[in-house]
């Protein structure tokens, strides 16, 4: 894909309903959803795809945002943390996953995702496949407790 | 009776994105902000040069000469100016300032100005007496010299046969909260409104007053939720506060003024590095006979708390230990980095690590395990700390450190990780402990100079609304408080709001720090509630329906009236402190606590993994066990990380590392199970018996995973943080 070179219209899926807008070149996919989306939800901690608390999926998949040319979004589907229903935080609000919140939306993100492919917390360590989201309050003990927790509350209704 | 469980009360919100932080503040019409800083170490500005290519008439511009009132950052001193006039002490300090619509437009503009200055010598090593040309704070660059003296250790340590020293070492350490630092101000009617993400709204609301010339009533200030603080969020707000505000005054407009996380880390204050020597007189069997200590901390270019970090630090500097001759010399200095200020631990974490390294250095001279040097010292009730406060409060210390072995594995380790360092050639186990305590609450008399004050207001449909400037952080205010207030008046948890923290509407309750929010003002919660129950002639068997059916009753016969319950804090009984002398009760509690780490040094890249940490302290009661727990397993990680990655990297006082890329933080995948136990001795004077908890847990980690890498390796283990490099260099000594 060619980077465009002046504003781009786009048109993607976001959060189950279809957008489209216009950004600069240099937009990167989080200031398009903290901006004109007005989905703040979404935080940027670092603005380098160190932090993860940027976490949005993107066809499926979790990105970090910040890292993510806006372009890149357009015909794609885009899912950010305010797609979910409170009902899917409830371990994650038991378990003493959430201090401060400001990496929580991120986190939530990549536990969805997890949560999405129960395979994945069967082949790799939950330490690992978190590793991507940066906690400074937690110590992530209660982020991965209550995402083991979650996991093995979606088996039984599955 | 425990309190009943709760759920943190905003975790929904935080979870599910809903939550707003500052800059998720719509705020139509406002302008973005940013600061243009010194790129100099130490100089005399000369000039300051905007590039003629930009067309500078579309910015606000803002420099020293339009600060209204005094051109500082009102704290302990008001040495450090709110924006630099004539000269600059280092990098980064901030300069000018500027407001635009556009972020990129502004990100372009600060590359377009030069701040020219004329060099003068700058300080980099703090450990280094300064020339006469390198003073800039009083005769001799010291923030703050401070002795504490008891009996005669210099006797002792004249004729003493043996004595073990050692000299310690520790590193800055950034905050790292997830949302960096933030302001949006604007002008309503006259008043300047600060929202923001801090600690202590009054020590913002203090310093925006002095540094704009306006009264109280004028300055209005609202924290808005704050995605993690660790003291990062202490003293360094205010600056921001006053910069967003000076913005705002010039533009007539609002301002946003939030940092990007390379602007954070470079710019804001961090933990004190540190060096201490220790020259301890011992006996064979053990027994401190006489320590002294010096204790040296870098205070940065301006003085911010410096003074009350070294004071923290040396009080903790002896251990939680008996000694009859103790002396500890201790100074503050300044050097032409960016300040440092308040952190988690508040220089505890430093003098803790020296002593705890330094007890493990004695048992190996004496050939000694160190459990038995640590129960042989351990203060009991009776015995007098470094100050010659009494200790008295029947936590049992030596039970503490049982519980930490038996769930450690201890014994059985040391046996295993012998053989298996014989059988492995490229790795080496070793497990460290320490034992430990943190004084909760401001020294001394502190809490008595605080004055704090906490409203409970009983509303027209019966529910109540606590108001306290004591700020939810993460570390749980907002559902302690509810818990507390809702179990004093028997109101369900959905009937107990909790204000946001503005300060034209909460009473002081002091600060947020120093592990005192549920323990003292808490305590204020109560008392709080017990008034509400006392203005409205109920007694303390009056509970839940009856309180609120009283409440609406009040309402009835005083329309838009103001039903408060009002605390105020009034010290405990035998609370006595010289500040001259350093003698008395430096602390009303005391947290204790023995942790213990087991680790794995990889001999060919020399990293150090840690495999197991056992935490198991006695903060009083806990009040919420996932909340504390979470608290200790947090302070434990940053721990974790400043003992054996968090550098930040130094080049003419200026951190050079400032990315998230290369200054290494703890992922998931750096952590141990971190294995958390509580003994609950309650405190009397502290809510339903809490003492503070928040720094405790910071305080553990570097000396037992030094402690532990020293077993393992035979490393010195005496200078933070333990990276593969420094390791390396250690060992190959």
């Amino acid at each position: 894909m060619t980077p465009p070179t002046s504003d781009v219209a786009l048109g993607f899926l976001l959060n189950g309903s279809s957008v489209s807008v216009t950004c600069a070149p240099e937009d990167r996919l989080l200031d398009l959803l903290r901006g004109p989306l007005r989905l703040p939800g979404t935080k940027e901690g670092c603005g380098e795809g160190e932090c993860g608390a940027c976490t949005v999926l993107l066809n499926g998949l979790p990105v970090n945002s910040c890292l993510v040319p806006s372009y890149q979004a357009d015909g794609a589907t885009v899912e950010t943390i305010e797609a979910l229903a409170d009902e899917r935080h409830a371990a994650l609000l038991e378990g003493g996953a959430t201090q401060c919140g400001a990496c929580t939306p991120g986190v939530a993100m990549t536990a969805e995702w997890i949560r999405r492919h129960p395979a994945l917390g069967k082949r790799f360590p939950l330490s690992e496949l978190m590793a991507g989201n940066l906690c400074r309050c937690t110590g992530y003990d209660g982020i991965l407790k209550s995402l083991e927790a979650a996991l093995t509350d979606d088996e039984g209704t599955a | 009776m425990p309190l009943a469980p709760l759920l943190r009360r905003e975790g929904l919100a935080k979870l599910s994105g809903r939550e707003q932080y500052v800059d998720d503040l719509d705020i139509p019409g406002a302008l973005h902000g940013i600061t243009v800083r010194s790129t100099s170490a130490r100089g005399t500005i000369r000039n300051i040069r905007f590039d003629p290519e930009i067309d500078w008439s579309s910015f606000v511009i803002v420099d020293h000469r339009d600060v209204p009132g005094l051109n500082t950052v009102k704290l302990i001193e008001t040495d450090q100016p709110a924006l630099a006039a004539t000269e600059v002490r280092h990098i980064h300090e901030p300069v000018v300032l500027l407001a635009h619509p556009s972020r990129r437009a502004l990100r372009k503009a600060v590359r377009a100005i030069t701040i020219e200055v004329d060099p003068l010598p700058s300080v980099l090593d703090f450990t280094v007496r300064p020339t006469p040309e390198q003073i800039q704070h009083g005769s001799d660059n010291i923030y703050k010299q401070i002795t504490i003296t008891k009996g005669d250790a210099r006797s002792i340590l004249a004729d003493a046969p043996i004595i073990v020293e050692g000299v310690y070492r520790t590193g800055a350490q950034e905050h790292v909260y997830l949302e960096p630092q933030g302001m949006i101000a604007e002008e309503v009617d006259g008043v300047i409104i600060i929202r923001g993400s801090m600690q202590c709204p009054y020590y913002v609301h203090t310093a925006v007053c002095h540094a704009l010339g306006r009264e109280a009533d004028q300055v209005r200030i609202i924290q808005t939720p704050t995605g993690g603080a660790f003291g990062g969020k202490e003293e360094f707000p205010s600056g921001v506060a006053i910069h967003a505000a000076l913005l705002a005054l010039k533009a007539g407009r609002p301002v946003r003024l939030v940092y990007d996380r390379t602007e954070d880390l470079a710019a804001t204050t961090k933990r004190h590095p540190s060096w201490t020597r220790h020259r301890t007189a011992v006996a064979s069997d053990g027994q401190l006979l006489a320590q002294e200590i010096t204790f040296l901390l870098d205070g940065g270019a301006y003085m911010t708390l410096s003074p009350v970090v070294l004071s923290r630090g040396m009080i903790h500097a002896a251990g939680p230990y008996h000694c009859e001759h103790i002396s500890i010399d201790g100074r503050a200095v300044l050097s032409n980095t960016v300040p440092f200020g308040a952190f988690r631990g508040f220089g505890a974490p430093q003098s803790l690590f020296a002593v705890e390294r330094h007890m493990d250095r004695i048992a190996l001279r004496l050939g000694l395990d160190p459990v038995t040097v640590r129960q042989r010292n351990l203060l009991a009730d009776g015995q007098t700390t470094a100050t010659g406060q009494v200790v008295a409060d029947g936590v049992d210390r030596q039970g503490l450190l049982n519980r930490a072995l038996s769930l450690s594995d201890y014994a059985a380790k040391r046996e295993t990780h012998r053989q298996f360092n014989i059988d492995t050639p490229d790795r080496r186990r070793g497990i460290g402990l320490t034992t430990f305590f943190h004084g909760a609450g401001f020294t001394g008399s502190g809490e008595v100079y605080l004055d704090s004050k906490v409203a409970v207001a009983g509303l027209p449909d019966g529910t109540i609304e606590v108001r306290t400037a004591s700020t939810e952080m993460g570390q749980g205010t907002t559902t302690i408080f509810t818990q507390l207030a809702s179990d004093r008046l028997g109101l369900p948890p959905e009937a107990v709001a909790i204000a946001q923290p503005d300060t034209a509407v909460v009473p002081n309750s002091g600060p947020t720090v120093a592990s005192r929010t549920a323990m003292i003002v808490g305590r204020l919660v109560q008392e709080a509630c017990d008034d509400l129950r006392r203005q409205l002639s109920l007694d303390a068997t009056d509970r839940g329906n009856d309180v609120a059916e009283a409440i609406r009753a009040w309402h009835r016969t005083h329309p838009n009236g103001l039903l408060l319950g009002q605390g105020h804090y009034r010290p405990p009984p035998g609370i006595e402190w010289d500040e001259g002398t350093y003698r008395g009760e430096a602390y009303g509690a005391y947290g204790w606590a023995a942790y213990v780490a087991e680790v794995e040094v990889d001999l060919r890249t020399y990293g150090t993994t840690v495999l197991d940490f056992v935490a198991v302290q006695d903060v009083g009661t806990v009040l919420n066990t996932t909340l504390a727990r979470g608290q200790v397993q947090g302070g434990v990680a940053q721990g974790i990380g400043w003992t054996l990655m968090e550098e930040c990297q130094w080049e003419d006082g200026a951190m050079t590392n400032n990315q998230l890329t290369n200054y290494i933080i703890p992922t998931s995948s750096d952590i141990p199970p971190i294995r958390v136990a509580f003994q609950e001795t309650p405190y009397p004077h502290g809510a339903e018996g809490a003492k503070g908890l928040g720094e405790l847990p910071m305080d553990g980690p570097a000396p037992a995973i030094a402690n532990a890498i020293a077993a393992a390796t035979g490393a010195e283990a005496a200078v933070l943080p333990l990276t593969p490099e420094r390791l390396m260099a250690d060992l190959d000594r």
